[in-house]
């Protein structure tokens, strides 16, 4: 028995507004099952309750926006449910998402920020300790009516008042974008065309980027440490290893990357785990973030979970998975909290340096710029090589230098054996 | 295959990729990582929907022969051929 409650899916998350029920008043559901759709600043994210029970009631309507810790349903035994006092809101504050917006400046878009009616419990920064560090939960299967819709769109047809039910998507795999909801839009009416959208998705999640990262540069003392690796070795042995493989199964450099930094944060436990409450704690699990740019601008960084578990086609896969979710479907909630050490890389076609900022409560962010042909000296000899350079963000709080240099020359060694990765 | 059909099964799957792209506005000199912001995942994608459309296989080695509309055309018409 147990109040379910909005939880906090980062540093920067202050509310979210429920989209979706994906279980019905009844349901038996067990601990990991995927029960609600929460849209935030940085898009859907599908929410996994952290118990077994029946689900007794919902206490929030759909498109409703609450404060992190307000009790969104009730997970019972099945028997009547016993509960403190979560105070079911009398009166839904928004209107039905299929109801289309009165003039404004009443539209429903202004719902999202207002206050709920009762009291918020208490905001926790992050999960429960045990829900971050336990072993990963099996992923349930999507439910039957799963609406695939990019955060923008999702949005969009919010402020418009648009049933995302009701459009046909055009982008891969019937995913439906921001142009479907445009023009899904009553070109008759005038008022609302004209209207200025209430919240512009961009900005939005510029906004929740600039919070976290405001309270990163703030509260972390970060320090920085570089190295150029030669790359010639995991690049040739990707080519070898791509070269009678059809695109479909294919890697990326990327996927060493990940193998490299998971492998690198098992060596040097020190740099993969949270920093809450002055105290540091190294995570089991090594569950990778990935920062990942969405197309249009905007950055997301969920976790790749366990990381340190998949050989290399898993983890390619995993991240086809993740980045596909993170443009056009739905994270889920753990992967957007249990990242243990961040991956941030530029590509193959940006800067040759990156040194990022650190994803609170992590301590550690691998940097990497673009690989680049430079010469090398090789025994002596110059020669012309790929190499690529790394800068590794740490928490000062939580390391010095040397365990900084310990893992810098971890992923180093990693990478210049890369059939073993 | 006609090179005017390959160019219009080349946009569609890159705007299947990037559904932000407007098709209408791809130049052909227009480069898809540099100027269009496919990503190496992105195109990873489309060099995989083009090998399942068109039935091109294309080595890591030919990327750069796709690397905009206008060379991936007559690169695509050629193998095709």
């Amino acid at each position: 028995m147990g109040v379910f409650a909005m939880p906090s899916l980062g540093a920067d998350m202050e509310e979210g507004t429920l989209v979706e029920w994906t279980v019905a008043k009844g349901d038996t559901i067990a601990r990991g099952d995927v029960i609600a759709v929460i849209e935030t600043q940085k898009g859907a994210i599908e929410i996994e309750c952290f118990e077994d029970g029946v689900v007794s009631e919902f206490l929030i309507d759909v498109g409703k926006a609450v404060p992190v810790g307000a009790p969104l349903a009730i997970i019972g035994t099945g028997d009547a449910p016993d509960v403190p006092d979560p105070t079911p809101p009398e009166v839904p504050a928004s209107p039905p998402p299929l109801q289309p917006p009165t003039p404004a400046p009443d539209v429903p878009g202004e719902s999202p920020v207002e206050l709920p009616d009762e009291e918020p419990l208490e905001t926790p920064e992050l999960p429960p300790e045990e829900n971050r560090l336990s072993p990963l939960d099996p992923p349930s299967p999507p439910p039957a009516e799963d609406i695939r819709a990019s955060p923008a769109a999702r949005t969009r047809a919010r402020e418009l008042g648009i049933d995302l039910r009701g459009i046909r998507g055009t982008g891969p795999d019937g995913v439906i974008v921001l142009a479907d909801v445009e023009r899904t839009q009553p070109a008759s009416d005038v008022q609302q065309a004209l209207a200025p959208p209430e919240k512009d998705p961009k900005a939005e999640m510029r906004k929740a980027i600039a919070a976290a990262m405001v309270r990163s540069k703030q509260t972390i003392p970060h320090f920085y440490l570089s190295q150029t690796f030669d790359m010639q070795a995991a690049q040739d042995h990707l080519a070898q290893l791509n070269k009678d493989r059809p695109p479909s199964d294919r890697l990326l450099l990327g996927a060493l990357l990940v193998r490299a930094t998971a492998l690198a944060a098992r060596d040097c436990p020190t740099l993969n785990g949270h920093y809450v409450d002055n105290t540091f704690t190294p995570s089991t699990e090594i569950n990778v973030g990935l920062a990942i740019a969405l197309r249009g601008g905007g950055l997301v960084a969920p976790a790749l979970m366990q990381a340190d578990t998949l050989d290399l086609d898993k983890t390619m896969a995993a991240m086809r998975d993740l980045v596909s979710r993170a443009r056009t479907g739905r994270l889920r909630g753990r992967e957007m909290t249990a990242g243990t050490i961040t991956l941030s890389s530029l590509g193959d076609n940006g800067a040759e340096a990156m040194s990022g900022v650190i994803f609170p409560p992590q301590v550690a962010l691998v940097g990497l710029g673009s690989p680049k042909t430079r010469p090398w000296i090789i025994e002596g000899t110059v020669q012309p090589r790929s190499v690529v350079q790394m800068t590794l963000s740490v928490d000062h709080r939580a390391n010095d230098g040397r365990q900084a240099s310990r893992f810098i020359a971890a992923f180093e060694s990693h990478l210049q054996t890369p059939e073993e990765l | 295959m006609t090179p005017t059909e390959i160019r219009a099964a080349f946009l569609e799957e890159l705007v299947s990729v990037a559904p932000d792209i407007d098709p209408d506005s791809v130049a052909d000199d227009d480069h898809l990582q540099d100027d269009l912001e496919l990503d190496s995942m992105d195109f990873l994608t489309l060099v995989t929907a083009i090998h399942t459309r068109l039935g091109v296989d294309i080595a890591e080695a030919d990327y750069p022969r796709i690397a905009t509309l206008g060379d991936a055309v007559p690169f695509l018409t050629e193998r095709m051929g």
